[in-house]
């Protein structure tokens, strides 16, 4: 009796999963099961690749559990079934090795091809230095004398449930990449701090950023769209959040694009030399300190010590403004404070030195010009 | 020598004594694995919704770490030398350990070692937030303070599990009883010896790593340091060739236990012994040649990645073989379904789930895909828990009522396997959608196409963790009021030097050498 509850209640529990699992994918449609096919010139190729492995490892599967099942079904002390004794068989033993060599290899073959393919970097018509640092990204693009921060749009009330989460929480960015359809377009990544990794499912890329390296990869990307992506290093507490969007632009657009950041760069050039009022200064800080500095001290400025000083107890807010340059644009050496001399441009470091002179209900008063930052920099 | 144990505390902390050791390191070892699955359990909380909702990203990173050392170190491995300490001798009619007093002292030094671990927690800047893997930069100029202690533990792990191998090793090469030759040895005792050997070759590799990293972080040298002259991925090549292997220190002894259980369960000589013994020693080999399959995304040059992803594949035909052989074994046997024989039939089904995303993550330009997501942690879930732990907890079913005389409840045994299974897989299955669909590992938060399967993973857990306190209570049951087994043997179909021994077993065994009925040998 008690047997029979045990398989009744084993039986019933077994079925459970596949219940779950079916009625799950009725609630909804968008639930992820499988890779992207993706959208570059090789990620089909990949995905085709990997569907090829997992349909092997499906016959292997039903033809090594279909065997095993059967011999618990039909092979039960329970049915009264004898145990045999043979325990060898060198034809057998010697055929279950050699086969499976020949499978491997029949795999290798297409995946030595298509991989051939990844590693091609040659004859790429735009060429984009990708920095990693914590937490985000810097695209420079070579020879066009642009070059912009890319940061978590994402803020900290979604992440922290004190507002609704959007439909891209988490990936969507200030300022994404922006590269033209059916172009190669092949990517230089090094990273300023620890390693991250540069990876965009739907063009079936992942390559490792690294200190001290440059690694590069490429696509040639065949759909207009908006593809996302993320940082697959662990790379500190921001890990999660330095995700990558990469938008994909009819050519002609794409020059558009450029034309305009061009002049953006060539009017922040033209505005070093203004002189900035506390009040601009104090709304474009707070912008720049919202997404380059809350992250690790806190949009208030309280900072998580110790790992993360708070700003408002510190000395430096008050302090001289040389060393407070210095702090920002060289960083902090063994500490997480990165040197933000080479990411932010002088406009921007002027302004969140300004900002964190006089927020919080610090007030110093002092208004940090451009040309003092840059004076600064020269000045090393 | 018929003199007992001595009697309090003192008899467990000067104990020379085989069994009593095995059975400090089964109970440590059980004991890091609470630890570790709280660690885990943390982690699942807090991505059951997205968002962040109990802990802050930086303390989710020292959970995932923390969890990754715990288990690998202060659960699975210290659990294996548990088993090999109470099975080996009783297995080849050795009367203890070829190395008593130093068997003590590998047992001695680890809780301290994972005391000081544990401590960083509590440490100003909290404990080592790194990820298992402790990639420099991250883990030297970036790492908190703690960094220190967790070096210092980790030789000291390192320094026990050698004095294990060599203690194991030494067993069993000269304590044989007479007539037992190489190839007549139990399988569990050919896989920890092998593993063994692999534990001496690769640990020393660890402790250079981390002594280059101690030298970083304060002696001013540069060895990981590209700003200094070094190199961030020399860190990588030197963990990996340790890493590598180390996974296979894990499993091997696993598949020592499994070859043990199911032939006894289906009353028929284990299928092919030499090929396994064979396989066995071929997958040790591969393991030091294929470390860098785990860095295909770093940039290596496309030589090197072909290498590596051929030598990688290779590995599926002794893997194979194995398999197949204990498939064969079950075949035409008369098979029953105690508890043990139920964990070793899941753990051959998930091992096998295990090995067939493993054969995928072998091939370079699909693994660029799955590198570093949620596929690669439902893969080794399914090689780590289902594979390491469930054997473990077969071998513990298995062999309870030699240990204490007593017997297990089969009915709330089979409880535990089907609530450890199904939790296990609603846990981890979820895991190879997120991680196709594009879910990084080590995310504190994700977004929102991921929140369906997350919560899934969560409840699953939830649930396998709860069955590990039906395991402590079965455990504990057994010990203190289960039914008296009065043979020597206690499953009909049991082979082997330790069945001879009566039940439970007495604290000497094998003062003088068994007599070897040749028939039976494994």
């Amino acid at each position: 009796m008690l047997r029979k509850a045990l398989r009744l209640f084993s039986m019933t529990l077994l079925a459970l999963p596949t219940l779950l699992l079916a009625q799950e994918e009725e609630v909804t449609q968008t639930t992820i099961l499988n890779m992207p096919e993706g959208v570059s010139t090789v990620s089909q190729q990949v995905y085709g690749l990997h569907m090829l492995i997992f349909w092997v490892c499906v016959v292997i599967g039903v033809g090594v559990f279909g065997v095993m099942l059967w011999a618990m079904y039909f092979h039960r002390q329970s049915k009264g079934h004898k145990a045999e004794n043979w325990h060898e068989s060198v034809k057998v033993e010697i055929a279950w090795t050699v086969i499976p060599f020949f499978i491997l290899a029949a795999m290798a073959w297409p995946a030595t091809k298509v991989l051939i393919e990844l590693y091609d970097t040659s004859e790429a018509e735009i060429d984009i230095r990708v920095t990693g640092s914590q937490w985000k990204w810097q695209y420079e693009y070579l020879g066009e004398d642009v070059r912009f921060l890319s940061q978590l749009a994402t803020s900290q009330d979604h992440i922290y449930n004190l507002d609704d989460k959007g439909e891209f929480y988490l990936q969507e960015v200030d300022n994404p990449l922006v590269v033209p359809v059916n172009t190669k377009v092949r990517l230089l990544l090094n990273a300023t701090d620890v390693i991250h990794s540069f990876w965009v499912p739907d063009f079936a890329i992942k390559k490792d950023a690294i200190p001290g390296y440059t690694t590069e990869t490429w696509f040639e990307i065949t759909e207009t769209g908006i593809y996302r992506g993320a940082c697959t290093e662990l790379c500190g507490q921001g890990h999660a959040f330095m995700p990558v969007v990469v938008h994909v632009m009819e050519q002609d657009d794409y020059q558009f694009w450029l034309a305009e950041k061009k002049q953006e760069a060539a009017q922040l050039a033209a505005m070093m030399e203004n002189v900035f009022t506390l009040e601009e200064h104090m709304a474009r800080g707070e912008q720049v300190y919202t997404a380059s500095c809350s992250v690790c001290h806190q949009l208030n400025g309280q900072g998580i010590p110790p790992a993360f000083p708070s700003l408002v107890d510190s000395a430096i807010p008050t302090g001289p403004i040389e060393e407070h340059l210095n702090v920002l644009v060289n960083g902090r050496q063994g500490t997480v404070m990165q040197a933000f001399g080479p990411l932010l441009n002088e406009i921007d470091l002027s302004a969140v030195i300004t900002y964190t002179r006089n927020a919080w209900g610090i007030e110093t008063g002092d208004v940090v010009q451009p040309i003092d930052v840059y004076n600064y920099k020269q000045g090393q | 020598m018929a003199h007992g144990p001595a009697k309090g505390l003192s008899r467990w902390i000067f104990t020379t004594n085989h069994k009593d050791i095995g059975t400090l390191y089964l109970w440590f070892s059980f004991a890091m694995f609470i630890l570790g699955g709280f660690f885990a359990m943390v982690i699942r909380a807090e991505l059951f919704e997205p968002g962040m909702q109990l802990v802050r990203p930086e303390f989710f990173n020292q959970m995932t770490t923390l969890h990754g050392l715990v288990m690998v170190f202060g659960a699975i491995m210290p659990s294996f030398v548990g088993l090999a300490n109470w099975m080996i001798p009783m297995m080849i009619g050795a009367p203890d350990m070829a190395l008593p007093r130093m068997n003590n002292l590998s047992f001695w030094i680890l809780p301290p070692a994972f005391l000081m671990l544990a401590s960083t927690l509590f440490m100003e800047g909290g404990a080592p937030n790194f990820g298992w893997t402790f990639y420099a930069p991250l883990s030297t100029t970036y790492a908190p303070d703690s960094v220190n202690y967790f070096i210092f533990a980790i030789h000291i792990m390192g320094a026990s599990s050698i004095m294990g191998s060599i203690n194991i090793i030494a067993t069993v090469l000269n304590m044989r009883a007479p007539g037992m030759t190489m190839m007549k040895m139990p399988l569990f005792v050919w896989t920890w010896l092998i593993t063994a050997f692999l534990l001496i070759a690769v640990m020393p590799v660890l402790a250079g790593a981390v002594t280059m990293m101690l030298m970083d972080i304060n002696f001013g040298t540069s060895f990981f340091d590209a700003a200094g002259g070094g190199d961030p991925v020399l860190f990588q090549h030197i963990f990996w060739f340790f890493g590598h292997p180390e996974v296979y220190i894990i499993i091997l002894p696993a598949f020592g236990v499994i070859s043990e259980i199911i032939p006894t369960f289906s009353r028929k000589p284990l299928f092919g012994y030499s090929s396994m013994v064979y396989a066995t020693s071929a997958i040790a080999f591969l393991s030091f040649i294929v470390w860098a399959h785990h860095m295909f995304t770093v940039g290596m040059p496309i030589a090197g990645e072909l290498y590596f992803m051929y030598a990688t594949m290779l590995i599926a035909v002794p893997t194979g073989v194995k398999v197949f052989n204990w498939i064969s074994t079950m075949f035409r046997g008369a098979i029953s379904f105690e508890t043990p024989m139920l964990f070793a039939i899941a753990f051959v089904i998930l091992f096998t789930l295990g090995g067939f995303t493993g054969l995928m993550l072998s091939i370079a330009p699909s693994d660029i895909q799955y590198h570093d997501t949620y596929f690669v942690v439902a893969h080794f879930h399914y090689v780590m828990v289902a594979g390491a732990v469930f054997s473990m907890s077969a071998a513990v079913y298995y062999w309870l009522p030699k240990w204490c005389g007593r017997m297990y409840s089969e009915g709330m045994g089979k409880l535990h396997f089907w609530v450890s299974f199904i939790g296990f897989n609603i846990t981890f299955f979820p895991q190879h959608f997120l991680g196709l669909g594009g879910m990084p590992r080590r995310y504190a938060d994700y977004a929102l196409q991921f929140a369906d399967w997350n919560m899934v993973s969560s409840i699953g857990a939830f649930i396998y963790g709860a069955s590990q306190i039906l395991f402590l209570y079965n455990v504990i049951a057994t010990i203190v009021a289960g039914k008296k087994v009065e043979d020597a043997k206690t499953w009909d179909g049991a082979n082997g030097l330790e069945w001879t021994v009566p039940s439970p077993a007495p604290y000497h065994t094998f003062s003088t050498p068994p007599q070897l009925d040749n028939a039976k040998a494994h």
